[in-house]
């Protein structure tokens, strides 16, 4: 399998007339976590639903060059909804699907189109253990997904993200509004998932990324300032000196 | 009037107490004008419904009219203002949600969301006897004779489709569309983005997240907006004037004739109609039978719309998120 | 890939594919609207069209002169002037009573109402806004037709009546034998178009940022101080154009008015005179009118004058709200 997973060339995003991608181009290795790190308004987001093209749901959206997976550019795609099957998104605001907690992990694999009950048993069970949250709601899966905390509903975001088995899962900001202790509980998952798929982590924790990422890009303005491995990155010497100087917290 | 200014900072001045007592009489003024709508109406209500007593009974209900109203009951003029309703109902809401779809889930943000909001308020504000004459032009001298010329056999008049459920309850339709169009849009708009969001990331086309979480959860805006057609389609009198609505025809009595009165292509007895021709144009009409017909009418709608406060109520209480 | 994932695939492929045709129905759909005014207006036209070169304008907006059948050997003339003073007539009516009376209880429900009582009022007004306008036609016709009827009527030789009569509040020959008339029709055209006026109208209040309230609390003003400095000012568009479509519907009114005001087709001298409004003349000769007639025709163009008129009140007062580029605040 060839060894890089995603790849950007010259990709530049723009909301109408106001660009916020300028011309960025990098490669995300298969089976690793890449961390993106940068101040608020720096594209992050934007680049992730690059990946998934959830660019096309927002009015006056578009981008140009070329973002591939596995040398396959996303634009040309004629099924955009196929790839966002083989990719896992999780957001930074906890959502839990007005249904069940069972309903809410088989929603992606029905609309796919598998109703075998035992199957989609054996796919609640393994997702909602995969994401921590089988022991605790396991005799209770009949209850409404809005009702659990909001730790157990950013896990159960995991859980649907991960229904698909998808080759690539997104997170962006995902601890944000959880709890320190499910915030770790979930990079500990994340450790084990890195063996499966590829992991794209955008975080305003630079702590994270150092605890997660195998490679780190520093994205501020819509322009890439580093990509470098993750202990060049918050060594004494990165590649360039804002790199140091935000990982410092010497400007935010 | 100075005196013990030491005494209490904070009491009101002269100046104060007269804006304050002039706040009290407004209050009271604003409440007067509440009452003065609230208590002539419910007299009126109580007048109606004690000069219908002497008629209102089961039998009322269930016979037909007879002797041109002036004896007998109601059952076929009800029966063809429940047919109406189903009729305007079926055309009226599937499209009226469809196109609040449209202007919600599709076009959100588009130019085109602007032009259509205008049309909608438009239509809105359309006179009933407008949508009549319409209904007359479009469906009666416009699309019937089309029909017949495919349809009817010259000889044979009983296969000429008329002026009747048909025509009246398209006119009805077209009137109530911005009806169950501002409801559901209302309930659609209700539902939070982040769970059409969630959707779209997980592979779900636009049509498969409408039709699994956004529908399903705006049901009780849709279902509000519907309850109002009924109530609204029941009441009208202008738009089935001429376009179906008729004094009097013989109604079969019982048996399948008693529950299916009437065919969709032929003229059809209306609460509505009724009423307005007992009380404007037979002589001789005894004061109880009209009192008896505008009571269950009002009865009808009152109970309508109060079922829809109750049932609005209810479904918020069954909040899912 | 097995069997069973190359079936799901294709089932689902095709499901997918579904999806645009969908799509479409659904794109059809929102067009309706825009379909359903443009028809209104197009087989309206239809209908009046042969009229339309042959219409005297000028007498029809001048001449109070209404008589489509005139009998033999006399010319038919439509001068809709009484009509049209009836409609105005009996909404401005309807409009002084029914704008102080809804904006102030719109201005107590949404303002000085406290729980129980402002449910049981909001829903009391619900429940009012729901009644047809044929019930409120009989209630005009045969409840307070009577009640105006012993009130105004000019008794000769009673201080009251010559009181009435010098105060055009009667006339010689007062209503027709129900007291259906001028002030009747536009006091039941008011009852109408009050529900409409308060629901509006406390939309528009309830749209101003409760911070307002807050900041006026904190200077020391009294609710009713903050309602006329503060509220009246700052809801000004939206209350303005819950007064126009509460107008509109006065206008528009027909089945109400029909019954309330009786059956004469003059210019009213007197608050207690009949008028014909458009409305009602519509609903009242449709019936008799043969189709295809000059008459028939006539009415369709009295529909397309009350079309344009309630079409351009609605707009104007979306316009007033949400400005002409729709941007709502």
């Amino acid at each position: 399998m060839p060894k890089t997973h995603i790849e950007f060339r010259n990709v530049s995003a723009f909301y109408g007339s106001k660009q916020v991608l300028k011309n960025v181009s990098f490669e995300i290795p298969r089976n690793t976590v890449f961390g993106i790190i940068g101040p608020a308004n720096s594209g992050k987001t934007t680049l992730l639903k690059t990946i998934n093209r959830t660019l096309d749901f927002i009015g006056g959206a578009r981008f140009d060059g070329e973002v591939l997976i596995e040398g396959e550019s996303v634009a040309a795609m004629k099924n955009p909804n196929e790839l966002r099957r083989r990719i896992g998104m999780v957001f930074p605001l906890p959502v839990g699907l007005p249904m069940t907690i069972y309903e809410n992990v088989v929603y992606a694999p029905r609309r796919r189109g598998i109703t075998n009950k035992a199957e989609l048993d054996e796919i609640v069970e393994r997702c909602l253990r995969q994401a921590v949250l089988w022991d605790e709601v396991k005799d209770r899966l009949e209850m409404l997904g809005t009702r659990l905390s909001g730790g157990q509903q950013q896990r159960l975001t995991l859980a649907r993200a991960l229904s698909l088995s998808p080759e690539i899962l997104c997170l962006d900001e995902f601890s944000i509004a959880i709890d320190p202790v499910t915030t770790m509980r979930i990079e500990d998952v994340l450790k084990e998932l890195r063996k499966t798929m590829t992991i794209v982590l955008v975080t305003n924790l630079v702590q994270q990324a150092r605890r997660l990422a195998d490679n780190v890009l520093f994205l501020w303005r819509g322009e890439i300032v580093e990509l470098s491995p993750t202990p060049v990155v918050f060594s004494e010497k990165p590649k360039d000196q804002r790199t140091y100087d935000y990982v410092n917290g010497i400007f935010g | 009037m100075n005196a013990a200014t030491n005494a209490n900072p904070f009491a009101a001045s002269e100046f104060e107490q007269r804006k304050n007592r002039r706040a009290i009489v407004m209050k009271w003024v604003l409440f007067g004008f509440c009452a003065i709508l609230v208590i002539p109406l419910v007299g009126i209500l109580l007048d109606i419904f004690i000069k219908a007593a002497p008629v209102l009974s089961f039998d009322y209900l269930w016979e037909n009219p007879v002797n041109k109203g002036k004896q007998g009951g109601l059952w076929a003029p009800l029966m063809g203002t429940f047919y109406l309703v189903i009729g305007s109902l079926l055309f009226v809401a599937p499209i009226g949600v469809f196109a609040a779809v449209y202007m919600n889930e599709y076009a959100r943000d588009g130019w085109i969301n602007r032009i259509i909001g205008i049309t909608v308020t438009s239509l809105a504000g359309v006179p009933s006897i407008v949508h009549g004459l319409f209904g007359v032009g479009a469906f009666v001298l416009f699309m019937l004779p089309a029909i017949n010329r495919v349809v009817a056999d010259p000889n044979d008049r009983s296969t000429k489709w008329e002026a009747g459920l048909l025509t009246a309850s398209l006119t009805i339709a077209v009137m109530n569309l911005p009806v169950v169009i501002a409801s559901t849009r209302e309930a659609l708009g209700a539902v939070p983005q982040a769970f059409r969001e969630a959707c779209w990331n997980l592979g779900a086309t636009r049509w498969q997240t409408i039709r699994t979480v956004v529908l399903p959860n705006s049901l009780s805006g849709i279902l509000t907006g519907i309850i109002l057609v009924v109530s609204r389609a029941a009441g009208e009198t202008a738009p089935i004037l001429f376009t179906g609505a008729t004094f009097f025809r013989f109604v079969e009595d019982q048996g399948w004739g008693k529950i299916f009165p009437y065919r969709p292509a032929e003229p059809f007895m209306a609460m509505s109609m009724h009423l307005n021709i007992i009380s404007n144009q037979i002589s001789q009409m005894p004061e109880k039978m009209k009192f008896g017909c505008a009571a269950v009418l009002i009865g009808l709608i009152l109970f309508i719309n109060s079922f829809a406060i109750m049932l609005r109520v209810w479904l918020r209480g069954r909040k899912r998120w | 890939m097995s069997e069973k994932a190359n079936a799901r695939r294709r089932k689902f492929q095709f499901l997918d594919a579904l999806e645009l045709p969908t799509e479409w129905i659904i794109r059809l759909c929102g067009w309706s609207s825009i379909i359903g005014i443009a028809a209104i207006f197009l087989f309206i036209f239809r209908e009046a069209a042969p009229m339309v070169p042959k219409l005297d304008w000028i007498h029809f907006f001048t001449s109070p002169r209404w008589i489509p059948n005139p009998g033999t050997g006399n010319d038919a003339s439509f001068g809709a002037l009484a009509l049209l003073v009836g409609t105005f007539t009996t909404t401005f009516i309807a409009l002084i009573i029914s704008v102080p009376i809804g904006l102030g209880a719109a201005v107590y429900v949404s303002e000085f109402a406290k729980g129980k009582t402002k449910e049981t009022l909001k829903i009391i007004i619900e429940l009012l806004a729901a009644i047809p306008s044929i019930v409120w036609g009989f209630i005009g016709l045969m409840i307070l037709g009577p009640i105006v009827k012993w009130i105004f009527t000019a008794q000769p030789d009673t201080w009251w009546s010559h009181t009435m009569l010098t105060l055009h509040l009667a006339s010689a020959d007062t209503g027709a034998a129900q007291g259906t008339n001028l002030l009747t029709g536009g006091i039941i055209l008011a009852l109408m178009s009050v529900p409409l006026v308060v629901s509006l109208s406390e939309d528009a209040l309830r749209a101003v940022p409760d911070s307002y309230r807050e900041a006026a609390l904190a200077l020391g003003a009294n609710p009713w101080e903050t309602v006329r400095r503060v509220l009246f000012p700052a809801a000004r568009n939206g209350l303005l154009a819950a007064c126009m479509l509460g107008m509109g519907r006065a206008i528009g009114e027909t089945m109400a008015v029909l019954m309330a005001t009786g059956h004469n087709n003059r210019i009213p001298a007197a608050l207690t005179d009949p008028v014909r409004t458009m409305t009602a003349t519509i609903a009242a000769e449709m019936g008799e009118a043969v189709v295809d007639s000059d008459h028939y025709r006539m009415l369709f163009v009295l529909g397309i004058v009350l079309f344009v008129m309630t079409c351009g009140i609605n707009v104007a007062a979306d316009i007033i709200v949400k400005g002409v580029k729709g941007k709502t605040k």
